[in-house]
């Protein structure tokens, strides 16, 4: 028997119409977990780098988490998986809700879709009995809207249902997956489901998911839940709201948003607006803000409220988590939170990604004022700022006029337009749109991660290791006491020694080996967190959560049956970690491509950058260009994916 | 008769305080699983939730008495400005909809407030709620005394319900002269 996976994936050939339910390989799991770990060894095997996003030939996968579904908490995570239109790499995209157990339920690890339906299609998983059935009626739909028509046709309120918009239908290279409260944004993962012709998938499952060690298990999940109780009395000192807590940041509790309005770039990641908060502005946010929130809500089996209900006179209901209530407020230069509110509920009917569509947006209207586009582009666009957003956003879902080009995103837009574009696209990393963030100091851990993370999508030193040191000593000695998450106590050291001013501080310290290692320990989250579905919120994300390197093991062997320690986790992630990044360089990324925008910070350090890239390659066991060397991939047991490298010429002299 | 006082387990549901994360129906059906905790599956939980996130509905509602036939009634409630129909709060296993049934054998199911756990633990949903949606509180209520109907006199009774009370005395006084 498999425990805490089905051991089933569902293969769906579009272009044949074949549905079949295929078995998968223990050894797989016990190689990579599950989630993105599998996920990517599917994308290596069988996708080669020939293959282009909207080819056919392109898979694109519903993975859920070796933990999804199971009584863990927060384990509620579907990785969604695919080539990225947009960065012709692996797309590392993920959403929460309540899709992937629903998915388990119904006796499946994974949905694999290959091929291109004819015509819009959904997909209706109903435990053993899968459907593909048209979608015609649905063309065109708002993706929450879609979701709703299609449960009461099915007469299945308690089915889950994942869909696109207008702009997945479009291809729109930023179009997001919707689902519940949450939606898979990053990289284009929308796009190559509208390319294959797909509006939704729909699933309802009634199986059971099996333990192997209940009791034991069920004791760690009751750890987790009385550590989470633990933060939420003791929430960190000595660092800002959002991060003395668990979760995604609570952005839809808070409504103090002095930091981010101030700190934060507006426009296209350009303007700060140091003196914007004040009491005026307070007092209407906070209204605004409390008026439209029904209620906080939360993801599958997680006590922690990250996202909400939202409900303004006038527009049908939504929900909405994070950061996106300022995205579209700040690029569009608004001074009213009401907007951010109304323009992300058409965004999320239209299904686009809440970070890079306002940045593409606001880039396109600073193209304008320098003239490189024109009038003519903006034929019948308003004046205000406001309904130019609206208007804009409108062009870019349907492809119409400007918004044809822009739909490819900032990167590949500049391109086209040319005439000088290329100097306005400021703010991407690898083709992909970033937070719009520009800071004074050099973090040395930042600037490892903002370069070199796969996911091509980082907020801040997303981790366990504080983002800033701690002013006083006392402060450091107070914070690592309890710090009971570190792989070893010599990140306590690392912590205790960094100082605001001085020689142990940004961006000399940490040094360029002790950030290699801070780093790691941070990724190593990440991918474990990504294989087994269980949100970061509870994990890699905040400080001090309640699932680290210790207690994995534990609950991941007592779930499963897989013996497990932190030797033997280490290994895996180091796996996972491997292929992305092999997957990723047999597609051309380089070390050239691992470079922040050049006016991310205020001063740069072009030798302690470069040095910070070598010591991270070296601790990753890659050459000097960011490969994956032969004796690092054999050790990981894939002396395949090195045998295939060396015949590509990416790995040379072995 | 006498008057005695009996202990009343009692749920307190506030569903304003749900977040609708379903965290009752994981860990119900995970202890109810036999062995304990081996499995789990929301679809056997005996306490589920009516969830339609657009509209704002959270209801926990706990499974009750096995019902062999439909009610008439579709009534429906407005509370808050939000549309409730009368099977939303209805407890019953019954056959119009597919709660508070095993999913495979369509046997029906009723919340036991986790009787077979430690003396003095909560039930395990209330455990798990930690929004406090669920809070469990004991009251002592005073009731007649009675005697408790035995075994016998519960499957009298139910084949009485099924085939009639003349048959069921016809049936017993022909036996007791055989």
């Amino acid at each position: 028997m498999r425990y805490a996976e089905t051991g089933f994936n569902l293969e769906i050939d579009l272009s044949r119409g074949s549905i079949e339910r295929e078995a998968t390989d223990q050894k797989l799991t016990e190689l990579y977990l599950g989630g993105l770990g599998t996920n990517a060894k599917i994308l290596w095997d069988r996708v080669p780098p020939e293959v282009e996003p909207f080819s056919p030939e392109n898979l694109l996968i519903f993975g859920t988490g070796l933990l999804t579904g199971t009584p863990a908490p927060g384990a509620n995570r579907t990785i969604i998986s695919t080539i990225s239109p947009q960065t012709g790499l692996m797309a590392y995209s993920m959403m929460g809700g309540f899709f992937a157990p629903e998915l388990k339920y119904a006796g499946y690890d994974k949905i694999i879709f290959r091929g291109k339906s004819p015509k819009l299609v959904y997909i209706w998983i109903n435990n053993d009995k899968v459907e593909i059935r048209d979608a015609s009626h649905l063309r065109g739909k708002g993706a929450i809207e879609t979701a709703e028509l299609i449960k009461k046709e099915l007469k299945e309120p308690n089915a889950q249902v994942a869909a696109i918009g207008l702009a997945g239908e479009n291809r729109v290279f930023t179009a997001s997956i919707e689902q519940g409260r949450s939606s898979s944004s990053r990289l284009g993962v929308g796009a190559v489901m509208g390319d294959k012709g797909i509006k939704a998938v729909v699933v309802r499952g009634t199986k059971d998911i099996n333990l192997a060690r209940p009791a034991e298990f069920l004791q760690h999940c009751n750890e987790v839940l009385q550590y989470i109780k633990l933060r939420a009395d003791n929430p960190v000192p000595g660092v800002m709201t959002i991060l003395q807590g668990l979760g995604s940041p609570q952005e839809m509790l808070h409504v103090d948003e002095k930091w981010h309005t101030e700190n934060f770039s507006w426009g296209n990641a350009r303007t700060r607006r140091k003196e914007f908060w004040n009491k005026e502005i307070e007092d209407r946010w906070k209204s605004v803000q409390e008026q439209a929130r029904t209620r906080l809500v939360s993801c599958y089996n997680c006590p922690m409220k990250c996202g909400a209900i939202i409900s303004l006179p006038g527009i049908s209901t939504y929900m909405m988590k994070c950061f996106s209530k300022l995205t579209y407020t700040m690029a569009a230069m608004v001074d009213d939170l009401d907007f951010g509110f109304r323009i992300a509920q058409r965004a999320t009917e239209y299904g686009v990604d809440g970070f890079s569509t306002p940045q593409i947006m606001a880039f396109a209207f600073e193209l304008r004022e320098a003239g490189i586009l024109t009038e003519e582009d903006f034929a019948g666009c308003p004046a205000d700022n406001e309904g130019k957003f609206y208007w804009l956003l409108d062009k870019i879902v349907r492809r119409e006029g400007i918004g044809d080009v822009l739909a490819n995103g900032v990167y590949a837009a500049a391109r086209k337009i040319g005439k000088g574009a290329e100097a306005f696209d400021h703010n991407t990393i690898k083709k992909h749109e970033q937070l719009p963030l520009k800071l004074g100091m050099l973090n040395p851990v930042y600037f490892l991660m903002y370069a070199t993370g796969e996911k091509i999508n980082i907020t801040q030193i997303e981790g366990q290791f504080p983002q800033a040191p701690f002013p006083t000593m006392e402060e450091r000695e107070n914070f690592v006491k309890d710090w009971i998450q570190v792989p070893d106590e010599k990140f306590k050291k690392y912590l205790l020694d960094w100082e605001v001013r001085g020689d142990h501080s940004n961006p000399t310290y940490p040094t360029a080996e002790i950030s290699a290692d801070i780093v790691d320990w941070q990724e190593k989250m990440h991918y474990i967190d990504d294989a087994l579905g269980v949100c970061a919120g509870l994990s890699s994300f905040p400080l001090k959560p309640p699932y680290h390197i210790h207690n994995y093991p534990l609950i991941i062997s007592s779930a499963t049956g897989i013996d497990m320690d932190e030797t033997k986790l280490t290994q895996i992630y180091n796996r996972n970690r491997n292929l992305i990044r092999a997957i990723n360089v047999r597609r051309g990324l380089r070390r050239v491509d691992e470079k922040p925008p050049e006016d991310h910070w205020r001063k740069r350090f072009p030798e302690l950058e470069q040095n910070l890239l070598d010591k991270y390659y070296r601790f990753k066991g890659w050459d000097n260009d960011g490969i994956p060397t032969k004796k690092t991939l054999q050790d990981l047991d894939m002396a395949t994916v090195a045998e295939d490298l060396e015949q590509r010429g990416i790995i040379k002299n072995g | 008769m006498a008057k005695v006082k009996k202990v009343i387990k009692t749920i307190k549901i506030d569903v304003d305080k749900c977040n609708g994360c379903r965290a009752c129906e994981v860990i119900c059906s995970a202890f109810h699983a036999n062995p304990k905790y081996s499995s789990n599956n929301p679809a056997r939980s005996r306490i589920r939730m009516v969830r339609d996130p657009i509209r704002d509905v959270y209801l926990p509602v706990y499974a009750g008495e096995y019902t062999k036939a439909e009610c008439a009634g579709r009534d429906k409630y407005v509370l808050d400005g939000k549309e409730y129909t009368e099977c939303d709060f209805c407890r019953a296993s019954c056959p119009s909809r597919d709660f508070f049934k095993e999913p495979d054998s369509g046997l029906p199911i009723k919340c036991d407030m986790c009787e077979d756990n430690e003396p003095g633990e909560k039930p395990l949903c209330v455990q798990w709620c930690l929004n406090n949606a669920l809070t469990y509180e004991e009251r002592e209520e005073e009731v007649e005394e009675g005697e408790k109907p035995g075994d016998v006199e519960t499957g009298l009774e139910s084949m009485i319900n099924k085939y009639g009370l003349e048959k069921i005395k016809d049936t017993v006084e022909r036996l007791a002269h055989k």
